[in-house]
């Protein structure tokens, strides 16, 4: 008895694939051929590594430039979640082929170009055209309420205010993530000022920090930078640290100046700039404004499109600007 | 003592446990107390110069309270402990310098053991933890299957050959570890404390069934254990430790009757002489006057069954030894031994044996 | 019964004693004069009194951003290894490694979860995957499992992180495997061997307590970005569990049953084979479990170095951009759902093989067709997922992205309404606990804490605790981050302690009541493979960052383990002693404070050690949400090269301290003689899952 049950079972599983083929949707064996000829018939691009840095604005460019390789260029793009140290490294050993968005590394140029007495398995290959802005930021309120608390000679005035448990008697100053460029330690020591930095871990927490101390209007000092499509939510307002002048940075300890304002730079793996694919001039081409990668990232961050949506729409929304890097 | 030659011979044993132990034999420091060896360099003495021989088919007792060394001793004869010196003879070929295969074909052919805590596989059923030994020397699964099921059921458990231990109550268990050991037939059977364990009804089944095999199967029998009234019922022969060295060795009635000190003086206290003295320690030289028409009897009848046939009779036991007129028991001899538990005056028959 | 009091003194007096006894026993330890607390108390007085004189001079306070040269010498090590890896005999060899790692995973993702090109979807769609996971789980566990493995399996998809789920599931069997495959002929070697034993059990101790984000960027090196790197990482972090485990269960295989075998002319081979690897198998198999585990747990920090999985999307949802905690929500709820369903199916595959192996389990034959029958399905079902995309790609749906925000606006709604509430409690905790323990341990001269914690030691652990208590803090004073160390400390004294109140607290009661524990059993139990990141962002987001949130962190992660241990010992105390107390007309209250709980005193240890080694493992978590210090220098020492050599040190730190803090809480156990066996559990001690 149990055994016929079960054959009858079985034999009606086995029609089932007749009549889910109604509903099934497409077909993958002719998918599978049409791959083929594809393959055969593409061009010689291969695969695209593209490292992606924890920040927003990073993903918005990684993705529109790997957006257009896949889809223009038949690359099979490779996106990879890593921070800056470990992207450079991958450019040795050919994990990595790009970093799109570099805000200026020289420990790790003095490893990597060969110029500057590295190994040579990276070069530069030109701007993205997006300045990067790094600084001390408050929010908004802040530098209503109190105009001149954006000069730094003011900040100790309004320490206090600033004062958290957990800063020890001192204002507290909100560092950035610890893989970002920064020196505020070392600018609140040789300022005199009267903080002390606390770490938020990452941009989001950042994010959360601002939005929050906005909204509750309370007080908060801390690192931030352009582009960055939350200041076109909240305008974090710059305070002004003694003038960025060369060479003021040089030494870590002893930096007392403003951030530079910086040409974000493309880095490539120096195999991958050799190795004549198509996709070496899209990246070499790329260029476009702060305030189209704060779209792009505004898309991600804020609208809740994944990266290659948001990417997607933009290159859909701005086919002159494509056009220009795909010659 | 038979005349063959011994299954298992000892010859000057020592075992002493610790970091320097093998320096202490031969100096003056072996010959000191248990205590006063520890509190010098921190050795212990388990087993203290102990020779003694077995011989074929007898079953020899090895008594002592925990920690006498009976125990060490016992894991000593298949070096299951390594002895610190002394020698061991088991079929003529000596154990102590047995290299590590031969060791192992001693053990898979020679020598058995049962232990006191079983030391089943749990993970097995009844008939593959008897049939173990036979499947670490490499017979064929069929035949041990075969040979293992013929064991279970002289043990009386058939039926259990496809149980697991833990679903034995602790004798059904200790049959299997007997089955187990009998398996390999081997012609030495050790046995460490088997019993213990057990629920003093389930004892007594399994030390009748260890008379019962040893009548049917004859081996030679190593048992330890701290029950007298189990050293008595089993042994031909028991051998008394305590903190290491021999007390005493003799037969159960010899040991009951002249203990050699007051340690087994007051170890054997307790026992129902009737129960243990054989006509040997209760008669007395024969007179001339003794009547010659009392029950003649053999000289290591035991008491209590020679009570019966003594009393009824108006005249004394006469009792001989290969036909000769040996010893005369008087009823009082018989009365004060089974009803009031005296010692037996030893004393006037001593000469006799 | 107000008659209890004056019975007492009958039942506390001690027998009288007989002068002749004495000899025999071993003779009373003499009464303290002045009791243990007393002195703990007279030290601290000291400390502080000292603290106050040093004022906030010889802390030895390194700056964030500066390093010593102590620590630069690991970063020139790291430079001088980029620069020869061309050529460096051993980083050839674990690349071959590495890329052999890389082509396994590779097969397996075009078979399950990645495109496997020409082919647009992988081998076997999601179907297929449901069919053959539910069949195997019909076969080694029974059709409930079946049941529910495939429905966990469907909830990954349906919340829209199959692809990822699937590569979860890849990098965790494979890393299983190798751990496996490794540590299982370590584990005999160890228990087998007392010398080996003894080498490898600290090995294991520092790479369950080594911080894997100081570790990432280094093996990054060896290994490539990817699969790889993600395999190496959650292998060394996976591996101790079965080592450890098996290796005790090994050595405690009954003596008796050694020696009965043994006795019997068995060779070492089949001792091994047919005595202890069979009678450890249970306990081997839970090492399996809890290596899997802690597989799982770490799946996220692989994330860090791009390992394919669900610590990917949890951490891009969280780093970049405004947070979601939504989005890394449904991301670690499916390795929550991963996690139970893995835990679930061994448990009961391993229960169950028991069972057969007793010729248990139901009938076999019923067995056999059904599992025919369900095989027949599963290879249907592989076959119409190998045909129709919508099958083999799990459709989209909108369940994810509803979940995803109802939790966004559930935890927005509560930080923006309890801000005020958490700020209160942040800043009452700061300023109470942890500003004035800081300013003692972290606050006093070096040498003053030094000698005060080498003290406490000593008081607490006897000699042998004093004495590594000394070694370890002279490691921490060579790693120039004696002050961050300190620091570091404190917070993971006050998590602790907060950890062990909530544990007994809980403890007590899911002892007490059947109900409470069935209800919080499995909360606890998700709470500790639930990815310590997904509820980083809403902590962070209620109290700002800082030490605070770090405490909360590694509370949130220490209390499940240490509050199952409190429950499991109160419960173990013998009905006999409960009914006893009980007649002797004791109230709940001093059943439990005078006999429970004072009776489970062996478990009370245990969850603390645990606890605090959880908590450490939370300290770099930590350094990512403003806990600074320690935490914070691996973070770092991760992400900027030049601090490599920093992150390094730190590392180092972070082992010592718990090696401090492990050694004298075992030292405290030996002495507690009310609690037999518990030093063999603290050497066994299943570990913390880490870090995720």
């Amino acid at each position: 008895m149990k055994l016929r049950k079960a054959s009858a079972i079985t034999g009606s599983l086995a029609t089932l694939p007749l009549v889910l083929s109604a509903c099934g949707g497409g077909d993958i064996a002719a998918e599978e051929k049409e791959n083929e000829s594809q393959v055969a018939a593409a061009g010689d691009c291969g695969e695209l590594n593209m490292a992606v840095n924890p920040w927003v604005g990073f993903a918005a460019d990684a993705y529109v430039v790997g957006h257009l390789a896949e889809t223009e260029l038949g690359c099979t793009v490779n996106y990879k979640d890593l921070k800056e140290e470990v992207s450079w490294q991958g450019f040795g050993t050919g994990e990595v082929d790009v970093v799109i968005e570099d805000w200026g590394h020289p420990d790790l140029e003095k490893l990597y170009f060969e110029d500057q007495g590295g190994d040579g398995s990276a070069v530069e290959m030109g701007p993205t055209g997006n300045v990067g802005i790094i600084g001390w930021y408050v929010a908004p309120w802040m530098a209503e309420e109190y105009p001149d608390i954006t000069d730094w000679e003011n900040l100790n005035d309004y320490a206090d205010m600033f004062e958290t448990p957990e800063s020890g008697g001192k204002g507290q100053f909100l560092g950035a993530d610890p893989s970002y460029v920064q020196f505020d330690e070392a600018i609140v020591a040789n300022l005199g000022l009267d903080f002390q930095v606390v770490f938020s871990g990452s941009e989001a927490a950042s994010i959360a920090a601002f939005e929050k101390a906005e909204a509750n209007k309370t007080p908060l000092i801390g690192y931030f930078y352009e582009p960055q499509w939350f200041m076109s939510e909240v305008p974090l307002v710059k305070v002004n640290l003694p003038e960025f002048t060369d060479g003021c940075q040089d030494v870590a300890q002893d930096v007392a100046c403003d951030y530079p304002e910086t040409q974000l730079q493309k880095i490539v793996a120096t195999e991958f700039a050799e190795s004549g694919s198509p996709a070496v001039d899209l990246v070499s081409n790329f260029q476009w404004t702060n305030d189209d990668q704060n779209l792009v990232a505004k898309y991600i961050s804020v609208d809740g499109m994944s990266a290659e949506e948001a990417a997607a729409t933009w290159v859909e929304e701005n086919p002159d600007k494509v056009e220009a890097w795909m010659s | 003592m038979s005349e063959s030659s011994p299954a298992l011979q000892v010859d000057g044993l020592w075992k002493i446990f610790g970091q320097r132990a093998d320096k202490v034999i031969g100096t003056p420091d072996a010959l000191l107390s248990r205590a006063d060896l520890k509190a010098k360099n921190g050795c212990v003495t388990a087993v203290k110069d102990v020779s003694f021989d077995v011989a074929p088919g007898e079953v020899f007792v090895v008594m002592g309270l925990s920690g006498s060394g009976k125990s060490t001793l016992v894991r000593c004869l298949t070096r299951l402990i390594e002895p610190t010196a002394g020698q061991i003879t088991i079929d003529g070929e000596d154990v102590t310098k047995a290299s590590e295969s031969q060791l192992r074909e001693l053990r898979r052919h020679k020598v058995s053991m049962v232990f006191q805590h079983f030391g089943l596989l749990p993970h097995r059923q009844v008939i593959d933890n008897v049939a173990y030994g036979l499947e670490v020397r490499g017979v064929k699964k069929a035949q041990r299957r075969q040979q293992a099921g013929d064991l279970v059921d002289l043990v009386g458990l058939t039926g259990y050959d496809e149980s697991y231990p833990d679903q034995l109550s602790g004798g059904m268990q200790q049959r299997v570890g007997l089955a187990r050991a009998l398996a390999n037939d081997p012609a030495i059977l050790l046995f460490d404390e088997p019993f213990s364990a057990l629920d003093p009804l389930i004892r007594r089944d399994m030390q009748n069934e260890v008379v019962r095999l040893q009548a049917e199967l004859k081996k030679t029998m190593v048992f330890v254990t701290h029950d007298l009234q189990e050293a008595l019922k089993l042994g031909d022969r028991i051998l008394i430790m305590r903190d290491g060295e021999i007390v005493q060795i003799g037969r159960p009635a010899e040991v009951v009757a002249r203990p050699v000190d007051d340690y087994v003086r007051d170890f054997v206290s307790d026992v129902p002489r009737s129960h243990v003295l054989t006509l040997e320690y209760v008669m007395r030289a024969p007179t001339p006057e003794d009547s010659r028409e009392g029950p003649v009897m053999s000289m290591d009848t035991i008491v209590r069954q020679a009570a019966q046939a003594a009393l009824a009779s108006a005249h004394p036991v006469q009792v001989v030894s290969d036909g000769k007129l040996v010893g005369i028991v008087d009823d009082d001899a018989i009365l004060r031994v089974v009803v009031a538990e005296e010692s037996v005056p030893t004393a006037p028959t001593k000469q006799a044996v | 019964m107000t008659s209890a009091p004056t019975t007492e003194p009958g039942l506390t007096t001690s027998p009288p004693q007989t002068p002749g006894e004495a000899p025999g026993r071993v003779a009373p330890r003499p009464r303290r004069v002045v009791p243990l607390w007393g002195w703990l108390v007279a030290v601290v007085v000291i400390w502080w009194v000292a603290s106050r004189i040093g004022d906030g001079r010889a802390v030895l306070y390194l700056p964030g951003q500066e390093t010593t040269d102590f620590q630069d010498r690991f970063t020139d090590l790291k430079a001088d290894l980029i620069a020869g890896r061309d050529t460096n005999v051993l980083m050839q060899v674990v690349g071959a490694v590495s890329d052999a790692f890389n082509g396994v995973v590779e097969q397996l993702q075009g078979l399950v979860s990645t495109p496997d090109l020409p082919r647009p979807v992988p081998q076997i769609g999601w179907l297929g995957v449901l069919g053959i996971a539910g069949w195997v789980s019909l076969a080694i566990a029974g059709w409930r499992h079946a049941l529910g493995t495939m429905a966990s399996l469907a909830a990954v998809g349906l919340l829209g992180y199959w692809v990822d789920g699937m590569d979860t599931l890849i990098i965790t069997f494979f890393s299983v495997a190798v751990s496996l495959a490794l540590g299982l002929p370590l584990a005999v070697w160890m228990g087998t061997s007392r010398r080996v034993n003894a080498v490898v059990t600290p090995v294991l101790d520092v790479l369950q307590t080594f911080p894997a984000f100081v570790y990432l960027a280094p093996m990054a090196l060896f290994f490539s970005l990817g699969p790889a790197i993600a395999v190496a990482v959650t292998v060394l972090y996976a591996l101790p569990p079965v080592v450890r485990i098996s290796a005790h269960a090994l050595r405690s295989v009954s003596e008796t049953t050694i020696e009965a075998t043994t006795s019997l002319g068995q060779t070492g081979w089949q001792r091994l084979i047919k005595v202890q690897l069979p009678m450890a198998r249970p306990s081997i198999i839970v090492g399996v479990n809890q290596t899997m585990m802690a597989a799982l747990s770490i799946s996220v920090i692989a994330g860090f170095v791009n390992g394919p999985g669900l610590g990917k999307p949890v951490l891009r949802a969280l780093t970049a951009g405004s947070n979601q905690v939504g989005v890394a929500f449904i991301a670690g709820a499916s390795i929550v759902f991963i996690a139970i369903m893995l835990d679930r199916v061994t448990t009961a595959a391993s229960e169950r093989s028991e069972l057969v192996a007793r010729g248990g389990g139901g009938n076999r034959r019923t067995h056999r067709i059904v599992l025919a029958v369900a095989g027949a399905a599963a290879l249907v079902s592989v076959y119409v997922s190998r045909t129709y995309f919508s099958f083999a790609e799990f459709p989209d749906t909108e369940v994810g992205p509803k979940v995803a925000e109802a939790v966004q606006s559930a935890t927005d709604w509560t930080t923006s309404h309890f801000s005020g509430l958490t700020t209160g409690v942040q800043e009452t905790v700061t300023t109470v606990f942890i500003n004035p323990l800081q300013d003692l341990v972290a606050g006093s001269p070096w040498f003053v804490t030094g000698l005060a914690l080498i003290v406490l030691s000593q008081l607490l652990a006897g000699w042998r605790g004093a004495l590594s208590s000394l070694a370890c803090l002279t490691g921490i004073y060579v790693t120039d981050l004696w002050y961050d160390a300190m620091v570091t400390l404190t917070s993971v004294l006050v998590a602790t302690l907060f950890v062990m109140v909530v544990a007994v607290v809980l403890g007590v009661w899911m002892a007490r009541r059947r109900l409470v524990d069935r209800l919080l059993r499995p909360l606890l139990d998700a709470a500790q493979v639930m990815p310590s990141f997904v509820y980083l962002i809403p902590v962070l987001a209620l109290f700002g960052p800082g030490r605070f949130t770090a405490i909360v962190a590694a509370f949130i992660y220490a209390v499940p383990v240490a509050t199952k241990l409190v429950a499991d010992g109160v419960r173990q105390v013998s009905e006999t002693t409960v009914e006893a107390a009980t007649a002797a007309g004791s109230t709940p209250w001093q059943l439990i404070t005078k006999v429970q709980l004072p009776m489970a005193r062996g478990n009370l240890v245990l969850a603390a050690n645990q606890g605090l080694l959880f908590v450490l493992a939370m300290v770099v978590i930590g350094g990512l949400v403003g806990g600074g210090a320690l935490g914070y220098d691996s973070v770092l020492g991760f992400s900027r090269g030049e601090f490599f050599g920093k992150g390094v040190s730190a590392g180092i730190a972070i082992v010592l301290l718990g090696i401090m803090v492990d050694r004298v809480a075992r030292g405290a156990a030996e002495r507690d003689r009310s609690a037999p066996g518990l030093l063999a559990r603290l050497r066994t001690r299943t570990p913390a899952h880490h870090l995720s």
